[in-house]
């Protein structure tokens, strides 16, 4: 580690860079410098030009123009990840990780050591044994990928790179998919590699983070770099509209009042499904219901056991108080619920095909004519989810892969739409999108509740949480620990449902 | 702005348009090497004898765009026609050597198809064992009944239904012979099944994610048996139009049939790991195979046992230009 450097060598630099994607530009001569010890923010909204940066800075691009400075000399960084013998690592959003492998084996992976022909497995193990002990994670080298949550993933990911003794860590959104206390957890282990003189650069959508880790904050917006900043100096506000350079007044919608007369349209009770014990819950007409609680607290659970995803085990369902009980996906469709998933690019969208396939998938019995689909009025309602949802894509034709992560959203929330629910739940509506496209989503969410849909919102992000529904349920291990409203619903109340310090009693 | 779309375009086109320029170069080499190859003559023998492979490749064109894989078809068409000639033989004490015989023979194939495809697809997805696996295994299993049924040798079909049959191979109608007729059917049906209705959409969206098809209320179990279901159905079409060409069935019939319909499926440029699927170039790559080997008859310059190396050659080559590599290629610099 570089101990003798002063806290200020900038170790990694860019400067000027322009980047032209065929002649599409991305980057307009952006620069930026990280130093020892530091970690530095990158924030801007979806397309600002984030990932391209990152790219360009972990060598997976070259820059059409400017230079990178490695300790202050000019470096050509050499491509696909050749970078990392330079002590350069990219963590990306979707961890690059061998699934059927083990902690060890995916650490070491391409660089195994050896003891003369054979590997020296003995040797690895301790080695990463060690890592493990040193960030306090409470796995074992030999546990396979596939069983870890996303949270222990990433941690490996860091692992892999302590290993390999990077210097500049390169994040793409690592909180995306953590809950709070492991953001924490996590956010110990940034520190404790600041310490060790590892420069740190994190993308991030939730400034709230942002603020509390960084020391240094860069602002994209359309590709431009708009500023640095001390962290210290910035307030949320400051940063969001840097970010969107726009005003964000009224991040959340004003939630009109649910009549508690309105109808129930659906109740459940004593459910029991993978992961779920003896859920009871009602849901008004036109009412927004959140589901807060620690990921893997089967908040997404008890919803695909409703939807017909994944079997019941027990409870009853009644829909307009009839019980009910969905076999399948398309059965609770038919009856008018759906289930957006929180996972839109493995079980939301197909990645390789077009927007009009996949807005028209859930809903496609609606679409048929004499046996054949009407690509008419597919079209035409392609056009009207573009305009009702906003959707930017530079090419209606454009595979729905190639679309930023806010536009993939709300796509995915027009697919949904297409079917006309009563009763729609959306898990994590604003996963990885930046803070304009989120204001949007909730003003879409207040409006399909306006028009008497019953909305169920489960989310990790707790303001998010309180800032659109009317009633909080939260869920720990399974179970449903209490549930708010009014006055009630405030972060100090929800995390001490959540972590199991309050609990209401229900009485039948 | 105006230009990536430009490449995009041409770039699609030439995906959708190469198996036939391919075919039509290979038309173009083989009239050079001996202009009889476009007599009226030879196309209609080439069409004819593309028609099995063919209607078997539509058949996998379903299996593969959703994720799945047939490598059964082969033995299945033998074992099919080898029951066909089984059972026509026996019926003709009761019906005579007419066209009922011929019939419930006919029907016989169907049943015994749509049974076997059934077999495939309910131990694929009720079974959950791979498609790779399952069909490995009925394969062998298809293989060794014929051979039991033929005693290790020949089935010959009744020499008095062999003339009343005949003609579903040999006869024209419009000029066309009947399985060129059956073949152009089977191919427009197909067409408009995987482009222009929910079956086909549905089989395109599991082959490129089955979650993401589970979570759009698809029913991914019971469409992706239909696509084995189909593949069955057409290998028993194939049989019904290929038994009266010889009027007899062995272990040897059928042999690779397998692998020449999935090539001609992955050279019309439907992609192995499902997700994609065009009936039109699976067509294209079924003329494509069969032209290869006419062509070769024709000439001198290649020995005709070296007909395999040349469309296995076919086989990589299309794969690698349908890469489209150049294309992204392109994009990241």
């Amino acid at each position: 580690m570089p101990d003798g450097q002063t806290i200020s060598t900038p170790v990694l630099a860019a400067e000027g860079i322009s980047k032209s994607f065929g002649l599409v530009p991305v980057l307009f001569s952006v620069s930026m410098d990280i130093r020892v010890g530091e970690v530095h923010a990158l924030i801007g909204e979806n397309g600002a030009g984030k990932s391209t940066l990152m790219k360009i800075l972990s060598g997976f691009h070259q820059p059409t123009a400017g230079h990178i400075l490695l300790d202050g000399r000019e470096t050509k960084l050499p491509s696909n990840g050749e970078t990392e013998a330079l002590g350069i690592v990219l963590i990306h959003q979707e961890l690059n990780l061998a699934e059927q492998m083990t902690v060890e084996e995916n650490v070491f992976l391409g660089r195994e050591l050896r003891k003369g022909a054979a590997l020296d497995r003995a040797r690895m193990r301790d080695m990463v044994q060690g890592y493990l002990d040193e960030i306090g994670l409470s796995l074992s080298p030999s546990d396979r990928i596939a069983d870890l949550s996303i949270a222990e993933k990433q941690m490996v990911e860091i692992v892999k790179a302590i290993s390999r003794e990077a210097r500049v860590l390169i994040m793409d959104e690592p909180t995306a998919a953590l809950t709070e206390a492991e953001t924490e957890l996590f956010f110990a282990q940034i520190e404790r590699l600041k310490a060790q003189g590892v420069a740190v650069i994190f993308v991030s959508h939730k400034l709230n983070e942002v603020q509390a880790i960084s020391d240094r904050v860069t602002i994209l917006r359309d590709g431009q770099w708009i500023g640095t900043h001390d962290a210290k100096d910035l307030t949320l506000d400051a940063m969001a509209q840097l970010m969107v350079g726009r005003e964000l007044s009224d991040l959340y919608p004003p939630i009109s009042e649910v009549d508690v007369d309105a109808e129930v349209v659906l109740e459940v009770e004593g459910l029991f499904a993978p992961g779920v014990e003896g859920v009871s819950f009602g849901l008004r007409k036109g009412e927004v219901l959140g589901f807060s609680g620690l990921i893997g607290a089967g908040r997404s659970a008890v919803f695909e056991a409703i939807c017909g995803i994944n079997p019941v085990d027990g409870g009853v369902i009644r829909v307009d108080g009839d019980v009910t009980h969905f076999r399948s996906v398309a059965s609770a469709r038919d009856a008018g619920l759906v289930y957006l998933t929180k996972d839109r690019k493995e079980k939301g969208l197909l990645l390789e095909q077009k927007m009009r396939p996949n807005l028209t998938l859930l809903a496609l019995p609606q679409f048929i004519r004499n046996f054949s689909i009407d690509r008419k009025a597919e079209e035409a309602a392609l056009t009207r989810a573009i305009r009702r949802f906003d959707i930017r894509a530079r090419d209606p034709n454009v595979n729905v892969g190639d679309l930023s992560g806010g536009n993939q959203q709300k796509l995915l929330l027009a697919k949904v739409m297409e079917v006309e629910p009563r009763i729609l739940i959306i898990d994590e509506p604003t996963r990885g999108i930046d803070v304009g496209t989120k204001q949007q989503i909730y003003h879409f969410i207040a409006a399909i509740a306006a028009e008497g849909v019953s909305v169920v919102v489960i989310s990790s992000e707790m303001p998010e949480i309180i800032g659109v529904s009317h009633r909080v349920v939260v869920m720990r291990e399974g179970q449903i620990t209490g549930i708010l409203s009014g006055d009630d619903i405030n972060e100090a109340e929800i995390v001490r449902y959540a972590a199991g310090l309050k609990r209401e009693t229900f009485h039948d | 702005m105006t230009e990536p779309t430009q490449k995009k375009l041409t770039g699609l086109d030439f995906k959708t348009a190469g198996p036939a320029i391919a075919l039509l170069l290979l038309c173009l080499v083989g009239f050079l090497l001996n202009p009889a190859f476009l007599s009226e003559g030879n196309i209609t023998n080439l069409l004819t004898r593309s028609a099995f492979i063919g209607i078997i490749a539509v058949g996998a064109t379903f299996v593969i765009t959703a994720g799945g894989i047939d490598l059964s078809v082969g033995s299945m068409a033998a074992v099919i026609a080898g029951v066909m000639i089984i059972v026509m033989n026996s019926a003709v004490g009761t019906f005579g050597t007419g066209v009922t015989t011929v019939l419930i023979g006919c029907g016989c194939s169907i049943i015994l198809g749509l049974g076997a495809g059934l077999i495939n697809g309910l131990l694929t997805t009720k079974g959950k064992i791979e498609a790779f696996i399952v069909t490995l295994g009925t394969m062998g299993i298809f293989r060794s009944q014929v051979t039991y049924f033929a005693d290790g040798g020949t089935l010959s079909l009744n020499y008095d239904i062999r003339g009343v049959y005949r003609p579903v191979y040999y006869d024209s109608f419009a000029g066309l012979p009947i399985p060129v007729w059956v073949f152009i059917v089977v191919a427009i049906c197909g067409w408009l099944l995987l482009n222009r209705t929910a079956f086909g959409r549905y089989c395109t969206a599991i082959g490129s994610n089955e979650s993401v098809a589970k979570y759009s209320a698809i029913k991914v179990d019971r469409v992706k048996t239909l696509t084995y279901v189909i593949q069955g159905l057409c290998v028993s079409l194939a049989t019904i139009i290929y038994v009266p060409r010889l009027g007899s069935a062995s272990s040897s019939t059928g042999v690779l049939w397998e692998l020449e319909a999935i090539a001609a499926v992955i050279i019309g440029g439907t992609v192995l790991k499902g997700g994609y699927g065009r009936i039109g170039g699976t067509i294209m790559g079924a003329l494509i195979l069969t032209t290869i080997g006419n062509i070769l008859n024709f000439t001198d310059m290649i020995s005709n046992y070296l007909n395999g190396t040349m469309q296995g050659l076919i086989i990589i080559i299309a794969v690698w230009l349908q890469r489209g590599d150049w294309g992204r290629k392109h994009k990241d610099t």
